[in-house]
């Protein structure tokens, strides 16, 4: 919070400015700005307004708690949901050591060098891939090399991959913003480079990285292409009770209901979609109450 | 963009007022009360315990097959606690290439078995059993504001559908002189599924082979929205989507000239397509189940729940039921593990009464 409020009062001192003097070209300008923001909220607007109109009669316990059914109104989306979890939980659990570990790596181990800028520039590129080619990498490397066959634990290590990227990227950028004074402090002080790390760097950059992280998973859990490669199911009328559990996730789920020819599937894909979208606020919320949190915790 | 996609569709199918009637939620529910209290019965009848059953059933393959295997699933699961069964999606191409390998135990098929998946199985040493399963009829559409069709003949859809008709059959009055002097817009099902391979087979005369400059996809609601917003549109797709979306599409009677199975143009319906008059468009539709997995209890009593209940469950996902005389040869035919298909492994063959077929295995 704290570290917002001079960005805040720079913004309104610039926009009392703007308006004393402000140009004509200027206020073009800013006219332009408004709507190009605008344009694009009104669109989610119309489309969460829309989503929330179909399916929002359909949304009641029994949705969440139901397996699926040929029989739109009985059908639920509890596998989908626990599956989609189960995937989050994983995919977290893999990716954050994964691309933290790199992140460090790359900011406090190593020195700039033909090396490490060749692997700057394959995470930047990997970071760009479409997600299908995850999922097809995912296919060969766990559900066939590793015979991890179509389970959670292939469904999360493939998403886990495809986070990786955007991981390692906002990890850095996290550990970039530790001022360089306070390691040198700590340098002075005696430590070694690995207390220096765990007691003051990691705590330090922790909010950010945790922002990334989670924004990562946001997006991961809308994520379909992947998935539909390496063989989420469709029909799955049990929860996953082990790391190599066949699954399905809500994405899929919604996707089957939607080319259904029955307009009641297509109000359950709404209601699934609802869940969805709140789902992926839930995260996006989680990690600003996450930085607020430990940002407080941390200013001293 | 697959979500783009999809709140594309709510969002189209929202504008077109998809709502459902509150009073059909009442009805649904009763259903299934009713119908759980007829598997209990079913179930006391019999002598394999139910609670001992257990393993897991791993089906995948077409999407048109998909909602009958859901429903079966459904209450097969209700019955048998201990069974795990799970249902993917991969298309009937998909699906063979699963099974051909031997990752799968039963797989769902919208036509019969090619030759280069019969062979993917004979590499890998897997021999099938083929049950036919539904019928299902593929309908002829055009927009409801279209005035001057009402039927077409098997020949004009050809001279309509050939390759050879790409860049050149491409207004109304090529296929009949006094039809207007307009573009027509084609739509049609993926090149993937297996309803685009009977249609060419039936139509064109050559499975998998059409003219290329139609709008295609696997999403049978992108072609009704597709036919339902385009006053010169014409587009096929399987018959269960034009139920749900009979106000917004009208549909083209067949005439295949040849007066043996009805006379003139005939619309598809439950009863032409039983019948069998509903000719060339009406196809059977098949699950293909693994010999070795039939071995396993699990299997065999998954399959036999499946023709047993198929007459009720098919209907109720907006399939046509085959003769209950042609379900009780199929299960004869899984009983007696006979493999091989009953098409000798041609792929999509027009105009079978599968029956027929099966009786004349039966001889």
């Amino acid at each position: 919070m704290d570290s917002n409020t001079p960005k805040k009062q720079g913004g309104s001192l610039g926009e009392s400015q703007s308006n004393r003097g402000a140009s004509w070209a200027e206020k073009t300008f800013l006219a332009i700005c408004y709507a190009a923001l605008g344009l694009p909220l009104l669109l989610l607007v119309v489309l969460i307004v829309d989503v929330v109109i179909d399916g929002w009669p359909r949304l009641n316990w029994a949705f969440l708690t139901n397996y699926p059914s040929r029989k739109p109104e009985m059908a639920g989306i509890l596998p989908a949901l626990v599956g989609s979890a189960y995937l989050m939980l994983l995919t977290a659990a893999i990716a954050i050591p994964l691309g933290v570990g790199a992140a460090i790596y790359l900011e406090e181990y190593t020195r700039p060098s033909r090396i490490t800028s060749l692997i700057e520039l394959n995470i930047s590129n990997l970071a760009g891939v479409p997600s299908i080619i995850y999922g097809l990498l995912g296919l060969e490397l766990f559900v066939r090399a590793m015979q991890w066959g179509r389970s959670v634990v292939a469904g999360a290590a493939t998403l886990a991959l495809l986070l990786l990227p955007a991981v390692i990227m906002t990890a850095r950028e996290a550990l970039r913003t530790v001022p360089h004074s306070l390691r040198e402090a700590c340098y002075a002080l005696g430590a070694d480079r690995w207390q220096t790390i765990w007691r003051v760097v990691l705590p330090m950059s922790l909010p950010g990285i945790l922002t990334g992280v989670i924004l990562s998973l946001a997006r991961a859990i809308g994520e379909t292409a992947p998935l539909v490669m390496i063989g989420a199911l469709t029909y799955v009328a049990f929860l996953p009770n082990s790391l190599k559990s066949p699954f399905t996730a809500l994405p899929i789920q919604i996707f089957n209901w939607v080319s259904r020819p029955q307009a009641g599937f297509h109000t359950n894909a709404a209601a699934g979609i609802i869940v969805l979208l709140a789902l992926m606020l839930a995260l996006n919320g989680a990690a600003i109450w996450l930085r607020v949190r430990l940002q407080r915790r941390m200013d001293w | 963009m697959k979500f783009a996609h999809i709140t594309a569709l709510v969002l189209a199918s929202a504008i077109l007022g998809c709502n459902q009637p509150s009073g059909s939620v009442d009805r649904g529910q009763g259903g299934l009360a009713k119908q759980g209290g007829q598997a209990g019965g079913q179930q006391t009848a019999q002598p394999a315990g139910k609670e001992a059953l257990s393993g897991s059933i791993l089906v995948d393959g077409s999407s048109t097959v998909f909602p009958i295997t859901e429903a079966v699933a459904e209450e097969f699961q209700k019955v048998y606690k201990g069974v795990r069964v799970t249902v993917g999606i991969s298309g009937t191409g998909g699906g063979f290439k699963k099974f051909g390998n031997g990752e799968i135990d039963v797989t769902g098929a919208s036509r019969p078995i090619k030759p280069s998946e019969v062979e993917l199985c004979q590499k890998n040493g897997i021999e099938y059993v083929e049950l036919p399963v539904a019928y299902d009829g593929l309908a002829v559409m055009v927009n409801p504001k279209n005035t001057w069709v009402d039927s077409m003949t098997v020949a004009e859809l050809k001279k309509l559908w050939e390759p050879e008709a790409q860049g050149k059959v491409t207004r109304w009055n090529h296929i009949r002189p006094n039809w207007p002097d307009k573009e027509i817009h084609l739509f049609g099902a993926g090149v993937d599924s297996g309803t685009y391979d009977y249609f060419t087979a039936a139509i064109v005369g050559k499975e998998h082979s059409s003219r290329g400059d139609f709008t295609s996809s696997e999403d049978d609601n992108v072609l009704v929205q597709g036919i339902a917003t385009d006053e010169l549109a014409l587009g096929f797709f399987g018959f269960a989507y034009y139920e749900e979306n009979s106000d917004k599409l009208k549909l083209v009677k067949i005439d295949d000239e040849d007066p043996t199975n009805g006379d003139g143009p005939i619309a598809p319906s439950m009863e032409t397509v039983i019948a069998g008059t509903y000719q060339p468009l009406s196809r059977p539709i098949f699950i293909y189940v693994n010999k070795k997995a039939l071995d396993r209890p699990e299997v065999a009593e998954f399959v036999k729940f499946y023709l047993s209940n198929a007459p009720k469950l098919v209907k109720e996902v907006g399939y046509i039921p085959l003769p209950d005389r042609a379900y009780e040869l199929a299960q004869k035919r899984a009983d007696a593990r006979r493999t091989g298909s009953l098409f000798a492994g041609a792929g999509s063959q027009v105009g079978v009464k599968i029956e027929d077929l099966l009786a004349a295995e039966e001889k």
